[in-house]
């Protein structure tokens, strides 16, 4: 059972204190956009085994989404952060990097 | 209003700890920039106390102030005053984005009163109670429902959940207080 | 026989005796027996049956890894299957029985499968059950179901009770022996916050019965004096009768403390699971000795050599006069050593080694006991109790060269290290050759969320085998000195995985593997021969470590039988997958609190005990609790709702409507938030008016629906489902904070606030002025609209709003004058014939007015455009969610189902979820079909079955009967009506 820190209220949550919310950093597509591009916001997931970035919300807590970048594999926890960007932080991306020499990006 | 009820009407149980519903106590939700002057000068006008640093609550006589999230506070006040106090709080917020609710009716109180009370909650909250400073509000989960706690005194804990639920939460901790079950 | 000694015995009080019952027979043991050690103190070797042939079963051990002595203990409320003795502490009263037999453990029907057990080789079940087909089900599984499983199964509801707690520590120790002991010390002088806990009742695992002496002391003393110096460390905590149970991700660890076993009835929790949060965790979990396959090693009378001194210095007790020990290591001289200490006669000792030297054996000859160097044994002889062995060369088939009478043998094959808990989350092993083991690979260990290695595995759990190695290993591992001990060196032991190496199929037939599974290394070898190489699947497939004990004495063997059958290094097999839990903990601990009152959460609204008490017959929705119907005395249910629903069209009734969500919505943006939310458009209803509104996913689905309310300029209020509340304020959260965090909106649930009541029928309007304060008049408070006021003398909205099609008023008041409000309508309405009415009335009445219920008309696979609903779709909005997903064809398409009204020929009520057909059958030979029902009632009303339901190209086929196939081959004729089946024209509300 995961533990991850919520960046909003400081608390290491227990996974029984988070909502699980899937991959994070999906952009949405909505009227007028191609059968693609909605097709593969809607339904395509990356479900990497390895480095991957997801959304939890802290629902027994502070009630805050936040964004997890971990290991599939492993269950590393690389980092967490506030839900309020596109893409993850460099300086995290930069230290998944460190740790994981072959993973691709986020992207 | 002298009809008003709360959840459990004042119910209480004697283990090793005592347990009690609390009766009725005036809540508030206050959503808002919380590093805001206005909010700030609200909150201190309405509760004598500052803004609570994160997970933070503080308490001045019958009145407070908790951190719930980063855009949201827990105003306590006694029930009768809470809705001058929405009111207030209102006033004193008017052309800042902010949202205040009375929410007094929505929630139950507990108190968990004695040497071994935080024994009562190690049973029911992923929470490291023994590390739970004094003056700090955690948001959890009691059993399977939502639940904030704090350090109210020494030796006593209070704990607030729905109120739909406050049956269920007042049988988990009668449960979990009863004698014989003291974890050490 | 086996027998209480006159003396010793370090863990019992003989001033205690305890009284107990084996199978009704009265025993007598002593405070500090396991039930096991005050069995075998009374002449019971026999326990029980094995699973498979039914062949008789004694003691092999004397800890966890027992495999065979499982009973039933107690009785009645307090009754449990498949209890272990030698991990049950014994108590005054307790009452145990034998399992897995018929008529008698002594006398058993099921043995004849031991006489045909050539029959019944590995694998049997896969291949005996393919053929004929029927025979499964009216011959081989009435007859496996009566003769096969272990225990029986409780009838009483469990007398106890359960709970959970959470622990934290920086480090949790798990393992109470001198390893663990010294760990826990290091680390508690260090500073950290330490958790240490010990599966048995006490301290010091087996060093004090190896007669280790550190510091030149006994070891019983040492484990005193460092169990004193941490009880005094107020960071360090102990626990006995506390076993872990499974390591998890993050160092979650569960642990399952056995608080009242052997005290049965004292009022305390019979058990407490515990789940900690470990920074990192100790595994001091010792080692398991392993049986040697011989022909007979399951004839009771045969255990493994540490058990043997186990119940000589632990408890006294003599598991036989004549004993032979039989070995392939130094440390079972250790028994032959304690049997002559207590008197007890060591015929020989049979070791497979062709030469022995060293200190132990050199002891043991000193005694004058035998040694048999080079030697094996060929086969046990006696049925229920071991009546000698046969000697042979360990190199050669099995010729016998002597025949030794004995009563009891003590055997063993080495040691494994107790890796459970470094590998249930990941942690690798390496194959130690020298010492024929699996041990902990130190570079592969189960990590932590940074990453980090998350269990430290220290002594014999570790691969350490004498006390000057486990401390060694402690201090280099955990840190600090290590003590000096008293041990001598000890000569390596020699693999040995059959015996006699070159046993024919006669002695491999009664080689047992898994006693209590009854699996052979004849099984074995037949599963590789038939093609199972890899050991997941030949466990499967003999069943072999799959029985309660999980492997914990056959694992190494069966698998050094399996690599030797396939001719591969042991490594190259691996090990099968260990899981939690270590030993079987009771479903009472996994449901800890969760029981009778609080098994779930119960919400209730401030007026159920009204109802409770005024006839509520209740129905769950979500976690509420809800009226169904009031019924009275002597009334049905069915007759309840028809009353309640006629009273409500012709005179007035109430409903709790409580439940029903209730979120503010308040922000600059919130209106531009809601027009997103909603697919009608909510920004531009008026300050005090009310407008119904439809959620979708980004799918296009239909997910909720209610009435919104505009409070202020930049306030509304979201009615939602009353088990859509949270899921509908998470789904705006989630928005507002992930996509649009720029908007100026912020949320609150405050569907706890407020109390609803309902008030619909003709008089709904007389009951409010009767109560007086606030002007409810068709002006003053037209349809879809709301006012705040004084009702009654309590503060309370009104919204005209109506879900039956009644005149219609939901009143809102705090919910702590919810009980307040709700009984001063019932006193006011008296004189106007107001009933309460519950949920299905309430269903009824929407049915009736062709009103959709989210949960009937949608199943998450239904758009708005499905039901009609396109009225409260905007169609100048740019967007909103779900509006892109229902621009896909298949959402656009004219031959979606769709919503209609259904009438059955002969007025009867249509079953709830029945299929239309249509003609023809599919690629799949089955019946077309071409609608169904979502909402089927009888109106009392209509005085007739009144339903909906979704029918292709629907709307356009009105008066067209359709065939609706029911039980019993039965065909209803419904025609396809108007949704709305009562007032159609709305002129009942609009009063």
């Amino acid at each position: 059972m995961l533990t991850l820190e919520c960046p909003y209220c400081g608390v290491k949550a227990e996974e029984t204190e988070l909502q699980a919310g899937g991959e994070a950093h999906l952009k949405r597509f909505g009227p007028g956009s191609s059968d693609e591009d909605f097709d593969g916001y809607m339904f395509m997931r990356k479900n990497p085994k390895g480095v991957h970035f997801e959304r939890w919300r802290h629902s027994y807590g502070c009630g805050k989404w936040f964004l997890a970048a971990r290991c599939t594999a492993t269950l590393e926890v690389f980092g967490t952060y506030p839900a309020q960007t596109s893409e993850p932080p460099a300086e995290l991306q930069a230290r998944i990097k460190a740790k994981r020499p072959t993973w691709g990006g986020y992207k | 209003m002298s009809e008003a009820v709360s959840a459990l009407n004042g119910k209480s149980s004697s283990g090793f700890a005592t347990v009690s519903e609390a009766g009725l106590q005036g809540m508030i939700t206050l959503r808002g920039d919380l590093k805001s002057a206005k909010l700030k000068k609200a909150v201190k006008a309405a509760t004598g106390v500052d803004v609570p640093a994160q997970r933070r609550i503080a308490i001045k006589g019958d009145k407070g102030a908790g951190w719930m999230s980063p855009d949201e506070l827990l105003i306590l006040v006694p029930y009768a005053d809470a809705r001058a106090t929405v009111e207030a709080l209102t006033k004193a917020l008017d052309g800042e984005h902010h949202l205040v609710a009375d929410v007094s009716d929505a929630r139950a109180m507990f108190r968990v009163k004695g040497a071994k009370a935080d024994q009562v909650l190690m049973k029911l909250c992923p929470v490291d109670i023994a590390t739970l400073a004094d003056g700090e509000l955690r948001r959890t989960r009691a059993a399977q429902v939502a639940a904030a706690l704090w350090k109210s005194e020494t030796d006593e804990f209070t704990l607030v959940s729905f109120r739909s639920v406050a049956g269920y939460v007042f049988g988990a901790l009668e449960l979990s207080a009863r004698p014989g079950s003291e974890i050490c | 026989m086996s027998t209480r000694l006159a003396r010793g015995g370090r863990l019992i009080d003989r001033t205690k005796p305890l009284n107990f019952t084996f199978n009704g027979r009265r025993m007598q043991g002593y405070r500090g027996d396991t039930l096991a050690s005050a069995l075998l103190g009374a002449d019971q070797m026999l326990l029980g049956r094995s699973f498979k042939y039914h062949r008789p079963r004694g003691l092999v051990a004397s800890g966890a890894e027992e495999p065979n002595a499982l009973v039933g203990l107690g009785e009645g409320s307090r009754f449990e299957p498949n209890q272990r003795v030698t991990t049950t502490e014994l108590f005054e009263g307790a009452s145990a029985a034998s399992q897995n037999h018929w008529p008698s453990l002594e006398f058993d029907v099921g043995a004849i499968n031991n006489t045909f057990g050539r029959f019944l080789p590995g694998g049997f079940y896969y291949k005996t059950f393919m053929f004929p087909r029927f025979a499964w089900k009216h011959l081989f599984e009435p007859v496996i179901r009566r003769s096969a499983g272990l225990g029986k199964v409780p009838q009483d509801r469990d007398a106890d009770r359960y709970e959970y707690a959470y622990g934290f520590a920086d480090l949790v120790i798990v393992g109470g022996g001198i390893a663990g002991l010294a760990a826990a010390l290091q680390a508690g002088k260090e500073g950290k916050r330490v958790l240490l806990i010990e599966q048995t009742a006490q301290w010091g695992g087996r060093a004090p019965v190896d007669g280790v002496e550190i510091d030149g002391k006994p070891a019983d003393e040492w484990v005193k004096k460092t169990v004193e110096a941490l009880g005094k460390m107020a960071n360090v905590t102990l626990r006995l009768r506390t076993m872990a149970s499974g390591l998890y991700d993050h160092g979650y660890l569960l642990a399952y403390e056995r608080i009242a076993d052997h005290t049965p009835g004292d009022g305390r929790p019979r058990h407490r699971l515990w789940r900690i949060r470990a920074g990192h965790v100790v595994t001091a979990t010792g080692a398991i000795e392993r049986p040697l396959s011989f022909a007979g090693n399951d004839i009771p009378g045969v255990m493994l050599a540490g058990a043997v001194r186990d119940y000589v210095v632990n408890w006294a007790v003599s598991p036989g006069d004549r004993t032979v020990v039989v070995t392939n290591n130094d440390d079972a001289y250790r028994t032959a050593l304690a049997l002559a200490d207590a008197g007890l006669i060591v015929v020989a000792v049979i070791d497979a080694r062709t030469s022995v030297k060293g200190a132990l054996p050199d002891a043991v000859r000193a005694k004058g006991i035998r040694v048999l160097e080079g030697r094996g044994i060929a086969k046990v002889k006696g049925s229920k109790r071991v009546t000698g062995v046969s000697v042979c060369t360990q190199a050669g088939e099995g010729g016998e060269i002597e025949a030794i009478t004995c009563d009891a043998v003590a055997m063993s094959g080495g040691w494994s290290p107790v890796v459970h808990l470094w590998s249930h989350c990941g942690g690798k092993l390496i194959w130690d050759d020298a010492r024929a083991m699996f041990r902990p690979d130190a570079a592969k260990p189960p990590t932590g969320d940074q990453g980090e290695a998350m269990v430290t595995a220290v002594g014999s759990a570790n691969g350490a085998l004498t006390a000057d190695e486990v401390l060694a290993d402690v201090a280099s591992q955990i840190g600090g000195k290590a003590a000096k001990t008293n041990t001598v060196a000890e000569a390596p032991l020699e693999p040995v995985w059959i015996m006699p190496q070159g046993a024919g199929p006669q002695l491999k037939m009664k080689m047992w593997l898994d006693y209590q599974n009854d699996v052979k290394v004849s099984d074995v070898q037949l599963a590789a021969r038939e093609g199972y190489h890899s050991v997941e699947h030949t466990k499967r497939y003999t069943t072999l470590g799959m029985a309660t004990d999980q492997g914990k004495l056959s694992n190494i063997n069966g698998l050094a039988v399996l690599s030797d059958a396939l001719s591969q290094a042991i490594p190259q097999t691996g090990t099968t997958t260990f899981r939690p839990p270590y030993t079987p903990i009771s479903m009472g601990a996994i449901a800890g609190e969760a029981r009778g009152d609080i098994f779930q959460p119960l919400r209730k609204t401030p007026m159920d005990e009204w109802h409770g008490a005024n006839g509520a017959y209740f129905e769950p929705v979500g976690l509420w609790r809800r009226t169904y119907c009031y019924q009275r005395p002597g009334e049905s249910v069915h007759d309840a709702v028809n009353r309640e629903i006629v009273n409500a069209r012709s005179k007035v009734g109430m409903l709790d409507a409580s439940t029903l969500g209730k979120l503010i919505v308040k922000g600059s943006d919130a209106g531009r938030f809601l027009d997103m939310l909603y697919t009608g458009v909510m920004s531009t209803l008026p300050v005090g008016k009310c407008r119904y509104g439809l959620m979708c996913n980004e799918n296009g689905f239909l997910s909720d629906d209610g009435v919104v309310v505009r409070l202020s300029e930049d306030t509304w209020l979201c009615h939602t489902t009353s088990g859509g509340a949270d899921r509908i304020h998470g789904w705006m959260e989630d928005w507002l904070q992930c996509e649009w965090w720029d908007w100026k909106v912020y949320t609150a649930n405050v569907t706890e606030e407020y109390a609803q009541i309902a008030v619909a029928g003709p008089n709904a309007r007389k009951v409010l002025e009767k109560l007086g304060g606030m002007d409810v008049s068709a002006e003053g408070l037209p349809a879809m609209e709301w006012r705040e006021g004084l009702l009654g003398g309590l503060r309370a909205r009104i919204y005209r709003i109506s879900f039956s099609g009644e005149l219609s008023y939901e009143i809102a008041v705090p919910a702590s004058e919810g009980l307040a409000l709700w009984k001063a309508l019932i006193a006011a309405g008296e004189e106007f014939g107001v009933m309460p009415y519950g949920t299905e009335a309430m269903h009824i009445m929407r049915a009736e007015k062709g009103f959709i219920m989210i949960g009937d008309e949608t199943d998450g696979t239904v758009i708005p455009q499905d039901l009609n609903l396109n009225w409260a779709i905007s169609k100048k909005k740019a967007d909103y969610l779900g509006k892109r997903a229902q621009e896909r064809s298949h959402m656009a398409s004219p031959d979606r189902w769709k919503l209609v009204g259904l009438e059955t020929l002969d007025g009867s009520v249509l079953p709830d979820g029945v299929y239309a057909v249509a003609d023809g059958v599919n690629a799949n030979g089955q019946r077309n079909v071409q609608g169904r029902v979502t909402s089927t009632y009888y109106s009392p009303t209509l005085k007739k079955g009144i339903a909906m339901g979704l029918v292709k190209h629907g709307p356009d086929r009105m008066g067209e009967v359709i065939d609706f196939p029911a039980d019993g081959g039965k065909v209803i004729k419904a025609r396809i009506v108007d949704q709305v089946f009562y007032d159609k024209e709305g002129a009942k509300q609009n009063v």
